[in-house]
């Protein structure tokens, strides 16, 4: 198996796994350049395999002298718009979409000779500067990335990159000399909270775990990272497999469990096959197993995949999942630490709460406890998408505010409109106007705005998003992952969407906004589970900070975001038409018409709104209104 | 039909029962769908009563119990994908294709499926033919590309750059 | 052997019962009604129509949640209230969302007349089916036929048997449409007295999930 190295034997001891690591840091040192391609699936949809592949073929043909070059083919390190990314390491020159065609340049000129190209490092568009290191960017400068910057470093196929960066160091600590229950104060003291949304203190949840009754016990790793829009999880378990798998090593010895299990979404085939790998070269190297580096302490990880159902994130349903039926949720009145996986105490986390867990116990929990606010203690890792400049992952110190986030790592509006609002939490959250991006980032404070810090998703929306439109969006969403089982959620999402697509048709009247409402907080009071029970927060804060929008459109019938299609319309301007017949050609329902040099004009009967006509026209003369 | 395959990888993982939907994407993977003597022959080694395993099967939208087309097309509606109107690309994909999501055209040549969310945010509208990922795409460049397949030219290799 | 028991306050009147009792059973004890739906003595409770929910809270606390009074465990020094503001005003939204989905099955009737429920603003379907799961729960728990199951996710979500063809394990007990609420239709059919109509035996005029009527009925005109 690729990346098991030639003394792949069990490591018995932590002096073994000492020896182990001298071996790989002096092999290391041999090298003297690294070039690192981002393997990611976002840079995969860039092409960075080809990439990888020509780089692969340069170095065979041998032609670089005195110089150990080593390729590696790493962790998605969050800056996926710019992709394919290669780093240069030592130095961390940043080159950032990257052609094939760019290979044998970055090899003559950059390895060999130390010289920067410039057309491939990332400029900075408010000064205008071309930057060299992937330190400066302002993208990277205000994160504080303790953990995706591994990402970078590593080839998360082969455990002695992890091993070369310290990995497993934590785990050898901890089962040379230190007790379960003082791992179980450690987190605690460190105010861990979980990164899946809730925020529930792990050390406390790892506590009551261990405290329940009952000899068997089981750990999850939380995968299934279902809000759209984010992608934290999938970077970590993807690029750092072995971190996660150390994190839940830890948990396993502090709780008393002897299996745990990662639930990956089977949206997420690269994240699954690494995590797979890694398992797989653990049990190789006796990090899993039986009297792990000779303490005594037994433990295995399987995996368990999803099968596309956004519930499976809810605890209980993920349990019922792994138990291989449907994934229904069932009251929470007796938490799954206490009866979870076959009625037995289990410990659910989400991915980032456990790849956070060796750091903290590598450094302390009084400097894990420095970083962040009072109740928020560490960094979190956002997923910056939508209409902002720089999208990608970002990790930050907790009570950073929304606006630096947005603005000065996210570089601000994209396309020159104006940022509205930002969505947080997903499909449980809810959208914070521009007014309020003063706010500190945190578990509680975006709580109080009517939204939630949620799992990490941030969608920036600006003058062309219309809110109506993404409260319709999510309610669809909802409805069509509800498990079914309960009939406000099932039927009172469906008819929710009914409304809401009607409020989006011009339908609405009088009596629509009232009875959305009414219905709205009968869903939250009377369902089941969190899916239902926080389905109605898209529309409370939409409603609570946009109603003007609503309003619109249900008395005057306007979209002013121009989004709605039946409430829109797509025309040409005569004056900045230049007849060049681009958008003639584009459109799918043959709905335009002109002659060649003069103005054209749109159908408005034959005109499906696609929007292809405006996608291609170099004079922006397509209006939407 | 052939169960042999079945049984190998249900022996693969060890008959457990928290291995069933990993069983079941294999079992996928190899018949192009769940077929029925499929899904009898692991509910008797796995001991799942029927009903509970059909049920698995057509609660996970993962699963077909009918096969696939020749080509899969999978448009991501992530909020981040929606934002950037990628509402317009499914909605030209239907209109062209004539299928709903879940459903392959006539011919068997395309699956449209519709995904919430691939995990490939920052590059959105995102789309997956065939397994390869595309990024910011838009209404057209998706139609060139079904159209592509339709006009018979041989599925497969779609460059973005 | 003394029984663990738990004290608890419905609707401001305290009860003693037994470790392990719902709220629902409890509030029977005190002889209080709460209206239900997917419930029945002697299969599991399923917790899925709400329309059983109640107001729950701890003396002191001041924060309450709604919960299923069907599957909700009593605990010790729990408030509970049957008729809250916000029961009612739940209870009778899920009444008109069951009405606008499923008119003509008497029990959505039956509540939503209870909670005076005068108009439904919804659009108005026709299903007989309203998925409480009882036909499932008899066959699998009272039967031991195995032969139902919910089939689907969400707005999707029915009532079949494996395959949707009958299940070898089905006996035709018709255990299934005894426990049905879908299944008590309003006779349309005696219009001359003395007359016999037969309605009730034609497969055709039973609700579409009816396990016998799809998969094999044994009256008359279809011996087994």
């Amino acid at each position: 198996m690729e990346g098991m190295g030639e003394n792949m034997r069990k490591i018995k001891s932590v002096s073994q796994l000492e020896g182990w690591r001298e071996q790989i840091l002096a092999r290391l040192k041999e090298s003297e350049t690294t070039i690192s391609v981002c393997g990611g699936t976002g840079c995969q949809a860039y092409g960075c395999q080809k990439v990888k592949k020509a780089f692969q073929k340069e170095l065979s043909k041998g032609k670089i002298n005195n110089k150990k070059i080593t390729l590696k083919y790493t962790g998605c390190p969050g800056f996926c718009e710019r992709g394919p990314l290669v780093t240069i390491l030592p130095d961390n020159i940043f080159y950032q979409r990257v052609k094939v065609e760019d290979v044998p340049q970055i090899l003559s000129e950059t390895v060999h000779h130390g010289r920067k190209i410039d057309h491939l490092l990332f400029e900075d568009p408010d000064l205008h500067k071309k930057i060299l290191f992937a330190q400066d960017i302002p993208f990277y400068r205000a994160q504080k990335r303790l953990l995706l910057s591994k990402n970078d470093l590593i080839d998360p196929t082969r455990i002695e990159d992890y091993i070369a960066i310290d990995g497993y160091q934590s785990l050898a600590k901890v089962l040379s000399r230190i007790q379960p229950e003082e791992i179980i104060e450690e987190i605690k003291a460190s105010g861990l909270r979980g990164r899946g949304g809730a925020g529930y203190p792990t050390g406390k949840k790892w506590e009551n775990c261990k405290q329940a009754p009952g000899d068997t016990k089981y750990i999850i790793c939380n995968c299934d990272e279902g809000d759209p829009g984010a992608f934290m999880d999938r970077s970590l378990l993807e690029g750092n497999p072995h971190s996660i798998l150390e994190g839940m090593l830890i948990g396993a010895y502090a709780i008393g469990a002897k299996q745990g299990f990662i639930y990956v979404r089977q949206e997420y085939p690269l994240a699954y096959q690494n995590a797979e790998r890694a398992i797989t070269q653990a049990r190789r190297a006796g990090f899993l197993g039986k009297n792990i580096l000779g303490s005594g302490f037994d433990f295995d990880v399987d995996t368990a995949r999803g099968g596309g159902a956004f519930i499976c994130g809810e605890s209980t349903a993920l349990i019922a999942s792994i138990e291989g039926r449907v994934g229904e949720p069932r009251s929470k009145q007796v938490h799954t630490v206490s009866q979870g996986l076959w009625e037995k105490p289990t410990n659910i986390n989400n991915v980032e709460t456990w790849a956070n867990v060796p750091l903290i116990v590598e450094k302390g929990s009084q400097w894990f406890s420095s970083i962040g606010t009072e109740k928020s203690k560490g960094t979190k890792i956002f997923s910056l998408v939508g209409k902002v400049k720089n999208t990608g992952l970002v990790e930050v110190p907790m009570g950073i505010t929304l606006r630096e986030i947005i603005f000065d790592i996210g570089g601000g509006p994209q396309n020159g409109k104006a940022i509205k609002a930002v969505q947080t939490g997903g499909p449980s959250g809810g959208c914070i106007p521009a007014s309020l991006f003063d706010l500190p980032v945190d578990y509680d404070s975006l709580t109080r705005a009517g939204s939630m810090m949620g799992s990490g998703g941030m969608i920036v929306m600006d003058e062309g998003t219309c809110m109506v439109d993404v409260a319709k969006y999510f309610v669809h969403f909802l409805k069509e992952e509800s498990c079914g089982k309960c009939l406000p959620c099932r039927e009172g999402l469906k008819r929710m969407g009914e409304i809401l697509d009607g409020i989006t048709e011009g339908k609405g009247n009088g009596e629509t906004l009232p009875l959305l409402e009414e219905l709205a907080n009968v869903v939250a009071d009377a369902s089941l589970c969190g899916l239902g029970k926080s389905a109605p927060n898209p529309i409370l804060s939409g409603l609570k900070y946009f109603r003007p929008e609503f309003e619109d459109h249900v008395y005057r019938k306007r979209c002013p975001a121009a989004v709605c299609t039946p409430l829109i319309q797509y025309s040409i301007s005569g004056t900045d038409c230049t007849g060049c017949g681009a958008c003639k050609k584009a459109c799918p329902a043959q709905a335009i018409e002109g002659e060649r040099k003069q103005s054209h004009w749109i159908l408005p009967e034959l005109c499906t709104k696609c929007g292809s006509c405006r996608d291609v026209c170099k004079t922006q003369a397509v209006r939407v209104q | 039909m052939n169960l042999r395959p079945v049984n190998s990888i249900i022996e693969r993982y060890g008959g457990k029962r928290t291995a069933l939907i990993n069983i079941l994407h294999d079992v996928q993977d190899q018949y192009s769908h769940l077929p029925k003597e499929a899904l009898k022959t692991v509910a008797q080694k796995l001991r799942i009563d029927l009903p509970d395993i059909y049920g698995v099967a057509t609660f996970y939208k993962s699963f077909s119990l009918i096969p696939k087309g020749k080509h899969s097309l999978t448009l991501c509606h992530g909020t981040a994908c929606h934002v950037r109107e990628g509402v317009k690309i499914l909605r030209e994909i239907k209109r062209r294709l004539n299928i709903e999501p879940g459903q392959t055209t006539g011919d068997g040549q395309i699956s449209l499926n519709v995904v919430n969310c691939l995990g490939v945010c920052a590059i959105g509208p995102v789309m997956v033919l065939d397994g390869k990922f595309y990024g910011e795409m838009n209404a057209l460049k998706a139609r060139k590309m079904v159209e592509k397949i339709l006009n018979g030219r041989d599925g497969g290799k779609y460059e973005k750059n | 052997m003394k029984i663990k028991t738990v004290r608890i306050t419905i609707e401001g009147r305290p009860i003693e019962v037994e470790e392990g009792n719902t709220i629902l059973q409890s509030a029977h004890l005190l002889g209080i009604h709460i209206p239900t739906m997917c419930y029945m003595e002697d299969l599991s409770p399923y917790g899925g129509c709400r329309i059983c929910v109640v107001e729950i809270g701890n003396d002191g606390n001041g924060k309450t949640f709604l919960d299923a009074s069907c599957t909700h465990v009593a605990r010790e020094g729990m408030v509970v209230q049957t008729q809250s503001p916000r029961v009612i005003r739940a209870r009778k939204m899920l009444a008109e969302l069951l009405v606008a989905s499923a008119p003509n099955v008497k029990i959505a009737q039956d509540i939503a007349v209870r909670m005076g429920l005068l108009k439904v603003r919804f659009p108005m379907e026709d299903h007989r089916c309203v998925l409480c799961g009882l036909c499932i729960r008899m066959c699998d728990e009272q039967m031991d036929g195995k032969a139902l199951g919910f089939v689907g996710r969400g707005v999707d979500r029915r009532v079949s048997m494996p395959f949707e063809t009958r299940a070898e394990t089905c006996r035709l007990c018709r255990g299934c449409d005894y426990v049905c609420p879908g299944m008590i239709i309003p006779c349309q059919g005696v219009k001359v007295p003395g007359e016999l109509c037969g309605k009730c035996f034609r497969p055709e005029d039973a609700p579409y999930c009816c396990p016998s009527g799809t998969f094999g009925c044994f009256c008359e005109q279809n011996p087994l």
